[in-house]
């Protein structure tokens, strides 16, 4: 390791080591976003994981530092997998059907971004609230 | 750089490591590696999470489960459950014993909803062996912006600002304290961190070394700074392994990244720290006997002045603080004297951790703003409010609150009338206690005070070191007069006995250790002397607990004969025929209880 022989060099420092620790942060967040992904046997199959993933790269893209995803079990809605649910502090979760990992950056940018619905992919209303 | 989505943070403390948690991280790894999920999920060992009597614990990220009580065996349902399918394991979630209710993430739970953490603000959440994880939290920050761009004086001031108090115990201003360093003459000063912890039950000191060492290494550096010292020493009992083995790996990593060293960020401060080991005695907390045991002497006190500050180790000025002090002072330097006074009370700021024990639910680490009171107002108010009793989940068994042991062997016992207290340095000091090192120790109707204080006397005899006279023999008295109190031999004069020679003892023992031995006993006679008097006066024991003064006896109306306590009495103290009343035999009864728990029929009384 080179010695850190200034502030400016310890501020990279701590910003490339807190890229590490977004999620690990982001957990205690109060206002944390959360973005349950449906995990079951057909949600992965009908490529869960990937959105997983994309969902993932595309907060870190973003660094949107109060964004988290979780996944959960079959949510019940085996002819829209994948699904997505978004939880906002206050607000009722919102169910997405159909989002493959080509629509993660959608949700991201439209949704979490500019408070606006994916009207057309919305599945009805669940009754599980994060908090 | 790795991509991690979620995170398994297994408790590396001593209290989760000494139940497996080392074991349990190893099964984690393996079987994540065997799920090909080792590049997704990173399982990383903490710091102590504060909630060790429930330990193991596991807490994953992001979702925040905190699982407790985890077994190796558990670790294969946790990865298949939910790391791969999105369920909690329901079994091992916490149970909330108030309510009854299973709680999920560690927000939410009352234990950790009520905590300020400041001294123990990573502990639990980085990785204690890892430098980035510091840095990614702000580490060495303060220092750097105290390096480049403060003055020496103007750290003091800041300090001084704060209102920070001495963790160790006392509670003396620490930024006064710097400010005698900084002033005292002499080419050579040096740092020194107390770790020495020896009250009993104590473990705050320990958890902060274990769960975030660079939080005392930073804050030593900058009182290097403020002072002007080039060296620093911890002072650390060996009997804490862990705590130095994570401090070895600390100053080497600060060494490597060059935060101690030479030529600290550029600047030409240069500022060294190196570990002591201690054998583990009380009096070698006390600050001059410390200093004597790192010169290589015996470790015993000298009076004072000089003080340290002026003549300390090696007879250059030093300054002394404890590690939960030194752990508060970078985030101080950090974000101001003012935001640091934004907890606390006025004349005591900033929040204090303890160690919660005794009769309580949740035994553990927590870290509350001074001015915390024991309960929320125990007449029939209803309102919430931050307490002692909440964040420990009330008194364990349903039972009754009696009193509250604060300060250890230095300190007294507080009783139900003062619950409202707002707990802080002064206010314990005003009730006859003190806030001491931080242990909190809550008893319930079943505790005899005057065994408690024979606890901490037994304590403080084995551990005086000798040197002066009211201490060596006086408290061997004061012992010696509980002993007979608690068998039933005590006279009414023995009371007077113990508060004259008490008092004595105090204002004429060298060290801190004597002048304050006598402070359970004094404490207690003064909130419990009616529980003294039933002891010499009835030869009873209120509370149950002085097996020489309980009596067991066979209520001839309500037994029936059926023999079961004359078949577990391991002494064969109880005779009668079968289908008769029967009998104890006094003298040889031991007193052991077992007859008591035995009989169906109500007809052994206790008293
Ligand atoms: C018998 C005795 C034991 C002590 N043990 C400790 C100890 O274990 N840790 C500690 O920090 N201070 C202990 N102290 C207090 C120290 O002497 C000293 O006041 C303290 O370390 C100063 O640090 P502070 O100003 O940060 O509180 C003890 C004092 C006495 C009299
Ligand atoms: S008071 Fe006790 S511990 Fe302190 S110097 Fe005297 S004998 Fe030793
Ligand atoms: S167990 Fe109870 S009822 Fe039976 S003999 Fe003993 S005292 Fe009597
Ligand atoms: S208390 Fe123990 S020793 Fe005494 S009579 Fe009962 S069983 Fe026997
Ligand atoms: S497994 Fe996906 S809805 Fe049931
Ligand atoms: S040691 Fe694990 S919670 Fe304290």
């Amino acid at each position: 390791m080179a010695k850190i022989k200034s502030l400016e060099d310890l501020l990279k420092m701590k910003e490339t080591a807190k890229k590490n620790l977004t999620i690990r942060n982001a957990a205690n967040d109060e206002n944390k976003i959360i973005l349950k992904v449906a995990m079951g046997t057909c949600g992965i199959a009908a490529g869960a994981k990937e959105t997983f993933n994309a969902l993932v790269e595309e907060i870190a893209k973003k660094g949107l530092e109060n964004v988290v995803v979780v996944q959960t079990g079959c949510m019940g809605y085996c002819h829209a997998e994948p699904t997505v649910e978004v939880n906002e502090v206050g607000k009722e979760p919102v169910l997405y059907g159909n989002i493959k990992a080509n629509r993660a950056s959608e949700i991201i940018e439209k949704h979490i971004l500019n408070n606006e619905l994916l009207q057309d992919s919305i599945i009805g209303e669940t009754h599980q609230r994060a908090e | 750089m790795a991509n991690y989505k979620q995170y398994i943070l297994v408790c590396g403390g001593t209290g989760c490591t000494s139940s497996g948690s080392n074991d349990i991280i190893d099964i984690f790894n393996e079987k994540l590696e065997k799920n090909n999920l080792n590049k997704d999920i990173q399982v990383v060992r903490t710091g102590c999470f504060g909630f060790c009597e429930q330990g193991p614990i596991v807490k994953v990220l992001p979702d925040n489960t905190f699982y407790v009580k985890v077994e190796e065996k558990d670790v294969e349902e946790i990865i298949n459950e939910h790391v791969i399918k999105g369920r909690r394991v329901e079994r091992l979630l916490y149970v909330e014993p108030e309510k009854n209710e299973k709680i999920e993430e560690s927000p939410k739970m009352p234990f950790y909803k009520k905590q300020v953490r400041v001294a123990l603000r990573n502990a639990g959440s980085i990785n204690p062996e890892d430098i980035n994880e510091y840095v990614a939290n702000d580490g060495y920050i303060a220092l750097a912006k105290a390096l480049t761009e403060m003055s020496r004086d103007e750290v003091v001031k800041t300090v001084l600002d704060s209102g920070l108090r001495g963790r160790g115990g006392g509670g003396f201003p620490t930024g006064l304290k710097w400010n005698f360093a900084k002033k005292a003459n002499g080419d050579i000063k040096y740092v020194i961190c107390n770790a020495d912890e020896g009250d009993p039950g104590a473990f705050m000191d320990r958890s902060v070394l274990e769960g975030d060492p660079h939080a005392v290494l930073e804050g030593m550096a900058l009182a290097g700074y403020a002072i002007g010292a080039s060296k620093g020493f911890i002072y650390i009992r060996a009997e804490y392994p862990l705590a130095v083995h994570r401090l070895e790996i600390a100053i080497k990593q600060a060494k490597e990244l060059g935060f101690l060293g030479e030529n600290i960020f550029g600047t030409d401060f240069s500022f060294d720290i190196e570990i002591r080991l201690g054998a583990g005695a009380f009096v070698c907390g006390e600050e001059t006997a410390l200093i004597h045991s790192i010169e290589g002497y015996r470790g015993e006190p000298t009076t004072k002045p000089p003080f340290p500050a002026n003549s300390g180790l090696f007879n250059k000025p030093t300054l002394i603080n404890n590690v939960e002090t030194y752990a508060n002072v970078a985030i101080i330097v950090l974000k101001g004297a003012d935001w640091y006074r934004s907890f606390g009370t006025d004349k005591s700021p900033g929040t204090k951790v303890f160690a919660l024990a005794g009769a309580i639910n949740n035994v553990g680490l927590v870290e509350v703003p001074m001015g915390t009171t024991l309960s929320r107002s125990s007449y029939g108010n209803n309102f919430k409010r931050n307490c002692f009793c909440e964040i420990g989940g009330g008194i364990r068994n349903n039972g009754k609150f009696k009193a509250v042991q604060t300060g250890g062997p230095s300190g007294g016992c507080i009783p139900a009338a003062y619950l409202d207290t707002p707990i802080d340095f002064d206010n314990l000091m005003a009730l006859g206690s003190m806030m001491g090192s931080g242990g909190m120790i809550v008893m319930d109707e079943s505790t005899c005070m005057v065994d408690v204080s024979k606890f901490y006397l037994t304590f403080t005899v084995e551990e005086s070191c000798g040197k002066c006279t009211p201490c060596r023999i006086g408290n061997v008295r004061l012992l010696e007069t509980l002993e007979k109190i608690t068998s039933g031999r005590g006279k009414p004069e023995d009371l007077e006995k113990l508060e004259t020679l008490g008092k004595v003892i105090k204002d004429t023992s060298l060290c801190g250790l004597g002048q304050t031995a006598p402070n359970p006993i004094l404490s207690t006679m003064h909130y419990f002397r009616n529980e003294y008097e039933a002891h010499v006066n009835e030869r009873t024991c209120p509370a149950g607990a002085c097996k020489n003064l309980i009596k067991f006896e066979i209520d001839p109306e309500k037994c029936v004969g059926c023999t079961a306590c004359a078949r577990v009495c391991p002494v064969e103290a109880i005779k009668g025929e079968i289908k008769k009343p029967h009998q104890i035999d006094q003298e040889k009864c031991i007193k052991c209880g077992a007859c008591y728990a035995t009989c169906r029929f109500g007809a052994i009384t206790k008293s």
